[in-house]
């Protein structure tokens, strides 16, 4: 880290490289984590193909680009930890037993801590859990390759989607503050993003008045929206325009969160702790 | 084994009696769980309004497949699934604690955290196997093949989940792999096999041989016969693929005990 930067900011880096190192440790957790996702990719692929030979624009995708679809999305649901665990699951703990107090009292912005925290998870993941299903997919099918500009909007926009995904399972998890036990609403965003996102099925594919709603929630920035800027399905304006979305859902999100933290810490000091 | 039986279900009611000490955190796992496998449903029921048959297979047809592999798969993860956790129980020395209880592991293992809320999903895919019945004309002889078929489909789901935990003895961090076969598995028999490529059914019918649990007597049940030109009498086979997979467990299960050393925590 040079000393040359702002020290808030190789602070949070700090963090995320912390971040990033502790879910490095686990080696062997991670290639039988790979290999799961490539089974689920081989898996999906065959049902896709099945799929695009009966109605070859379903969707308004080719048969490769809904192959992509697939590996794309099995390469991002580790890196927006679509079914929680990162440091907001670190959070929840925390709230439960406590130690929350302690966090509170740093002189470090709580959001901006787990917020890099995420960041470093997310950066392991997408390097590992991504890239290497990725390369399997593309041995074993051969997959649409982005335009340079596609590439680069891809890299952006999955950024984007651990911000928007970090900051709605942060919401959940604090619902812990009042609830105290978090399981319950985790469950439920499981569901929801799961569904939402794109993983069970791409967006596009979903019935008038559905997709609409589907494409404009938070979860869209998830996988549909990267894997659709890989594919150039977004180009020129159309791709500020979608990850303009994103933007918004992450300053949204970020907001609502400060304010449910500012409610929390009044609560937690009126507990006493 | 009557031993073994009575202890599973000791262990076991006593996780039912903590679990309903947290009714709302029950009730919304419960639900949570439901909503996760209808929406799996309802995605390949979106998948229809862009087809008219998948793989040669009408949508009540691929209900009758999902909902048989669903009944089997959701009731051994209920009574088994916790055998996922022995990485776990290996790190925090718990099972150690287990090797020294007149219990057999196994039976520890499988009924530890026993998860009633998991009904919910098998009301799921009792729920999409009834939608589908009605295709299928019923017969006594019918009737049999679909109760045996179950009862086997629930004993090869137990022996999946048991066989790629075992891997755990050696690296205890590696649970999600056993998930690629058990999860993964029940994705997979959710298709109509015509869609996979010939080396993908036959793997799953000579080394894995899931198709045992819902292909082969799904053919049977719909009258139809298999398009892979297996004989016929594979329609009956599912106990025995059951019982071969039984002697394989035990025998990679005593491989995986025998070769345990405690992390000495």
């Amino acid at each position: 880290m040079s000393g040359a930067l702002h020290p808030q900011i190789s602070l949070y880096a700090a963090i995320a490289v912390r971040s990033f190192r502790r879910y490095s440790t686990y080696t062997a957790a991670t290639l039988a984590g790979i290999f799961t996702n490539s089974v689920f990719g081989i898996i999906l692929s065959f049902a896709y193909l099945a799929l695009w030979e009966q109605n070859p624009s379903a969707g308004g995708y080719e048969a490769d680009q809904a192959v992509t679809f697939v590996w794309i999305g099995q390469a991002l649901l580790m890196t927006i930890a679509l079914w929680s665990g990162g440091a907001t699951d670190d959070l929840a703990e925390r709230i439960r037993n406590g130690d929350i107090a302690v966090d509170l009292y740093r002189p470090v912005s709580v959001l901006g801590w787990y917020l890099a925290a995420d960041l470093g998870r997310g950066l392991y993941h997408f390097a590992t859990r991504g890239v290497a299903p990725t390369i399997i997919g593309a041995l074993l099918f051969g997959l649409v390759l982005p335009s340079p500009a596609g590439a680069a909007g891809f890299l952006v926009s999955v950024a984007l989607a651990v911000v928007v995904s970090f900051a709605v399972r942060f919401l959940f998890a604090a619902s812990a503050f009042w609830l105290l036990d978090a399981t319950g609403p985790r469950v439920l965003l499981s569901v929801l993003a799961t569904f939402f996102s794109g993983l069970t099925l791409p967006l596009n594919l979903f019935p008038d008045g559905l997709r609409q709603v589907a494409l404009a929630l938070p979860f869209a920035s998830y996988i549909q929206t990267p894997a659709d800027i890989w594919l150039g399905r977004h180009t020129g304006l159309d791709l500020l325009a979608a990850i303009g979305l994103q933007v918004l859902w992450a300053v949204v999100m970020l907001a609502v969160c400060a304010l449910v933290l500012r409610a929390a810490t009044r609560k937690v000091v009126v507990q006493g702790g | 084994m009557v031993d073994a039986v009575r202890a599973y279900w000791l262990i076991a009611a006593l996780w039912i009696r903590a679990s309903m000490a947290y009714p709302v955190s029950f009730w919304t796992m419960t639900l949570g769980g439901v909503l996760i496998t209808f929406l799996d449903f309802v995605a390949i029921w979106l998948m229809f309004s862009h087809l008219d048959t998948y793989g040669g297979f009408t949508l009540r047809e691929i209900a009758l497949l999902y909902g048989v592999t669903s009944l089997a798969f959701r009731v051994a993860d209920m009574l088994v699934g916790s055998v996922e956790k022995i990485g776990q129980k290996v790190r925090s020395g718990d099972l150690d604690a287990m090797m020294t209880k007149p219990v057999p592991v196994l039976v520890q293992l499988c009924a530890d955290r026993f998860e009633l809320r998991r009904l919910g999903q098998i009301g799921q895919g009792l729920a999409v196997f009834a939608w589908a019945a009605p295709i299928v004309e019923w017969n006594p002889q019918r009737l049999l093949v679909l109760v045996v078929a179950l009862v086997s489909g629930v004993v090869i789901y137990f022996c999946v989940f048991v066989t790629f935990s075992t891997i755990q003895f050696w690296t205890t961090d590696a649970s999600e792999f056993a998930n690629a076969f058990t999860y993964g598995g029940n994705t997979i028999m959710q298709y109509p096999m015509t869609i996979f490529p010939r080396e993908v059914v036959r793997s799953l019918t000579y080394l894995l041989p899931l198709a045992f649990v819902n292909w082969y007597p799904c053919l049977f049940l719909l009258g139809l016969t298999d398009p892979f030109g297996a004989p016929d009498w594979f329609r009956f086979a599912s106990p025995l693929a059951a019982l071969a997979l039984v002697v394989v467990t035990a025998l990679v299960w005593r491989q995986g005990l025998r070769r345990y050393r405690s992390t000495g925590s």
